[in-house]
């Protein structure tokens, strides 16, 4: 086809259509449906990587502090954290119930669900702060022993991003309350269980870290 | 949460949404710009005091003492002010320069237009993650201004000194305190853009950018901010860590038994300082990447486009970018060679940090096979990609004498190594800057910046820093230990006094050149003469849109992209460029 020929069929037609990959190197563009809601996964994998490598830091920290020095005594765990454990775990479940039954179309049991979960979140929090009460009132401050400094930082550091997921569970749930649940608000549905879920499993690690080595 | 692009669509009304708390990343990215610029003048400056001071250890200085009462008393300095000096033009050069600018700053404005997106994929995350690298920069400035003024312990800040308080120095109470502040909402503030940058470059690129057709310039900015986001969430950690040491009495890196200005510190036992330095260069290494990475893509973008030729070798550019900044995570040990390490280890760390000569050498080769017979047009963008494709070969260079263990035990602690990280992570990530500033100021002003400046400033900052660094190289050979506040009283450093003197007069030339610069720059910012469209007839997306691009950068329309980044002086084609976006039929007979 000479240039003219081709320009002709390009007025006619439109030009080709760029060639279509699958996943990352699509192009699929921001006037792509979808985009904004793959964006907002992508950004909360990125933020669950950038979690992950702090309590990497703090984990190699743990090791080699625990390792190097014979000041390490093994510090008294609260047994509330057990139960605190069950809590959080029982949330996560709740929050699971939830999506599932808004998969089904139904919006009140979402709701309860939904309810359930955040007031469990919010529990969890409680029961650790309990926990620390009780440390204190042991006379276990965070310069006792590097097994302490280390449970206070590490349970510290997990409420902290604790307070960002509830922030999200309450604003979910208020929206929800509100009758305000849109497609568009789906998209933080998911994103807030899936971090909830993440800091469920961080804890369970924190868990292991702590009674087996703390 | 923050809201998606497309819910900030439309442009901002009021002076304080449109240029103070702006979702666009346009004017964020010229925020972050300004924000480096002003970084970049005081961390000059407390070079050059340091300059003059190493000359002059003993001259009285009035306003010396004027700024300074207790720690230049009688207009001289002390050891520890001149410590300090050290510690925050390290600090602010590193954290509120290089990491800040080339990234934060071009890769925000860009990278959105690059790809053919409206915005970065949370603006409002986008504002707070300027907002608080602005907040960080004035918790570190106030260092200055706190009782015992600004901490003396180094861009490292390495324990026990940056631990142990008060006693171990007059900047190492609340300066310190306030320097770790710093660093870690500066971290939190690098992970948000991070979050940004990453979604962006993966989710929202126009139809037909595939990853293989983004300019080398996204790619560096992408690999950058994962470089970011592991890296600084690390020194996050550790920062905690040592925050603690500080307030609240824990013992991670503070050991037993330790000694420190007639006191014996009894508070502490078993901690270890060699874990900050193992957290510390974790993030530290791949913060040398996340400054020269963009740079190289700038670079990349500019040799291309001034020589008229495709960059040589698109993928392995690709590639190297890759390996580089997966290999910046395997070598931090060599910065700790010094330790006491294993030398099992550090052979190790030495032939990884041999492999990263590998891409680093296939990037440089890549560059000077795109020069090779291209029709080579010596603007003063040009020139400074040239420059930093020289700093970085010659930086590049010094650093394989100190990746060998047995070599870096004699030049650690010497000038050797300080010409080596301003050569090739200060000075050559400062010419990708000035090349990016050069290449895109018409795209983002609407204006031309004065050619005839940019070359002077050109030649006298390119002639200045090798004046400046190049002697460095020689002081460490003879044993010029670094970090010493004055020489003129060690004998064996007594026949090098001329050159440390001849390097303070360089540094005020150079500093003086960049005057040349910021004129040149405000001036072209209000008379530059009108820039049109795609002013050096490169290929890429920003030079497809008004100059300077309108809100959501494509006015309403969606970029298609049908071709690569760099196709230029494409047999049969009608120009020597072929733009992003021009149809393939137009160009497919030959």
């Amino acid at each position: 086809m000479n240039m003219a020929g081709a320009l002709t069929h390009d007025i006619i037609q439109g030009p080709p259509a760029p060639p279509v990959d699958r996943g990352w190197g699509d192009g699929g563009g921001s006037d792509g449906r979808g985009a904004d809601r793959r964006a907002c996964f992508t950004g909360l994998f990125v933020l669950l990587a950038a979690s992950t490598m702090v309590f990497a830091a703090l984990t190699s920290a743990f090791i080699v502090r625990r390792g190097l020095s014979d000041d390490w005594t093994s510090m008294h765990k609260p047994p509330i954290l057990w139960l605190n454990t069950a809590v959080l775990l029982a949330s996560s479940v709740a929050l699971d119930l939830s999506r599932r039954a808004l998969k089904a179309h139904d919006r009140s049991r979402f709701n309860l669900w939904w309810s359930t979960g955040t007031g469990l979140g919010i529990l969890f929090l409680l029961g650790q702060a309990l926990a620390w009460r009780q440390l204190r009132d042991a006379g276990i401050y965070i310069a006792t022993n590097p097994s302490s400094s280390f449970f206070y930082v590490l349970t510290a550091s997990h409420a902290f991003h604790l307070l960002g997921g509830v922030a999200a569970l309450v604003y979910v749930d208020v929206q929800a309350l509100r009758l305000r649940l849109g497609p568009a608000k789906r998209t933080a549905i998911d994103i807030t269980a899936l971090y909830w879920h993440f800091l469920d499993g961080l804890w369970l690690y924190l868990m292991i870290l702590i009674f087996v080595w703390g | 949460m923050s809201s998606p692009a497309h819910v900030a669509h439309h442009a901002p009304q009021g002076f304080i949404r449109r240029y103070i708390f702006s979702l666009d990343h346009k004017v964020i990215g010229i925020q972050y710009y300004f924000l480096g610029l002003f970084s970049v003048f005081i961390g000059v400056s407390l070079s050059l005091l340091m300059r003059y001071h190493m000359v002059n250890p003993n001259v009285s200085v009035h306003w010396f003492e004027k700024l300074w009462p207790t720690a230049a008393t009688g207009g001289v300095m002390t050891p520890e002010l001149y410590l300090s000096l050290m510690t925050m033009h390290g600090t602010i050069m590193v954290f509120f320069v290089l990491t800040t600018v080339p990234q934060s700053g071009f890769g925000n404005y860009f990278l959105p237009i690059q790809i053919g997106a409206e915005d970065m994929a949370f603006p409002v995350l986008n504002m707070m993650s300027f907002w608080t690298t602005f907040l960080a920069l004035v918790v570190m400035v106030s260092a200055f201004f706190v009782q015992g003024g600004a901490p003396l312990s180094g861009w490292t800040a390495y324990p026990p000194l940056s631990a142990a308080g008060r006693l171990t120095g007059p900047g190492e109470g609340m300066g310190q305190t306030l320097w770790i502040v710093s660093i870690a909402i500066f971290c939190g503030a690098s992970l948000m853009g991070a979050i940004n940058f990453i979604a962006t470059t993966l989710d929202l690129r126009c139809k037909g950018m595939t990853l293989m057709k983004m300019p080398l310039t996204c790619w560096t900015w992408l690999v950058t901010a994962i470089l970011g986001l592991f890296g600084f969430a690390v020194l996050l950690a550790a920062g905690v860590l040592l925050i603690l040491d500080r307030v609240a009495g824990t013992s991670f890196f503070l050991p037993a038994g330790l000694y420190i200005n007639d006191q014996i510190i009894a508070n502490h036992k078993g901690g270890s300082p060699l874990l900050w330095q193992h957290l510390f260069w974790f993030f530290g290494h791949p913060e040398v990447y996340i400054a020269i990475l963009p740079g190289m893509g700038v670079t990349s973008q500019l040799l291309s486009t001034f020589s008229r030729k495709p960059i040589f070798g698109y993928k392995a550019m690709v590639y190297a970018i890759l390996s580089i900044g997966f290999l910046g995570f395997l070598v931090w040990g060599h910065h700790m060679f010094m330790s006491g390490m294993n030398p099992y280890s550090a052979m190790a760390f030495s032939i990884l940090t041999m492999c990263i000569g590998v891409p680093s050498a296939i990037k440089t080769f890549n560059w000077l096979g795109t020069l090779w017979g291209g029709k080579i047009h010596f603007t003063t963008a040009m020139l400074f990609a040239l420059g930093f494709v020289s700093l970085f070969v010659t930086g590049g260079l010094s650093g394989i004498f100190l990746g060998q263990p047995a070599l870096d035990l004699y030049f650690h602690d010497t000038y050797f190594v300080v010409g080596h990280f301003h050569m090739i992570m200060g000075v050559a990530a400062i010419f990708g800057m000035f090349a990016g500033t050069f290449y895109w100021f018409p795209k983002m002003y609407g204006r031309m910046m004065n050619e005839t400046l940019g070359r002077i400033h050109f030649y006298l900052t390119f002639i200045g820093v090798y004046a400046i660094f190049t002697p460095m190289h020689f002081l460490g050979i003879v044993g010029n230990p670094r970090r010493y506040a004055d020489f003129t009283n060690v004998q064996f450093l007594g026949a090098v006094i001329p050159v440390h003197q001849f390097m303070t007069y360089a540094a005020y030339a150079t500093a003086s050149a960049q005057l040349i610069f910021v004129v040149n720059l405000f001036w072209s910012l209000k008379k530059g003469p009108r820039a049109e469209i795609n002013p050096w007839h490169s290929t890429t997306l920003e030079w497809t849109v008004p100059s300077p691009p309108p809100f959501d950068n494509f006015a309403g329309v969606h970029p298609v992209v049908y071709h690569g980044p760099y196709e230029y002086s494409v047999p049969g084609a009608e120009r020597d460029f072929i733009m992003q976006t021009d149809p393939p039929a137009v160009h497919a007979q030959a």
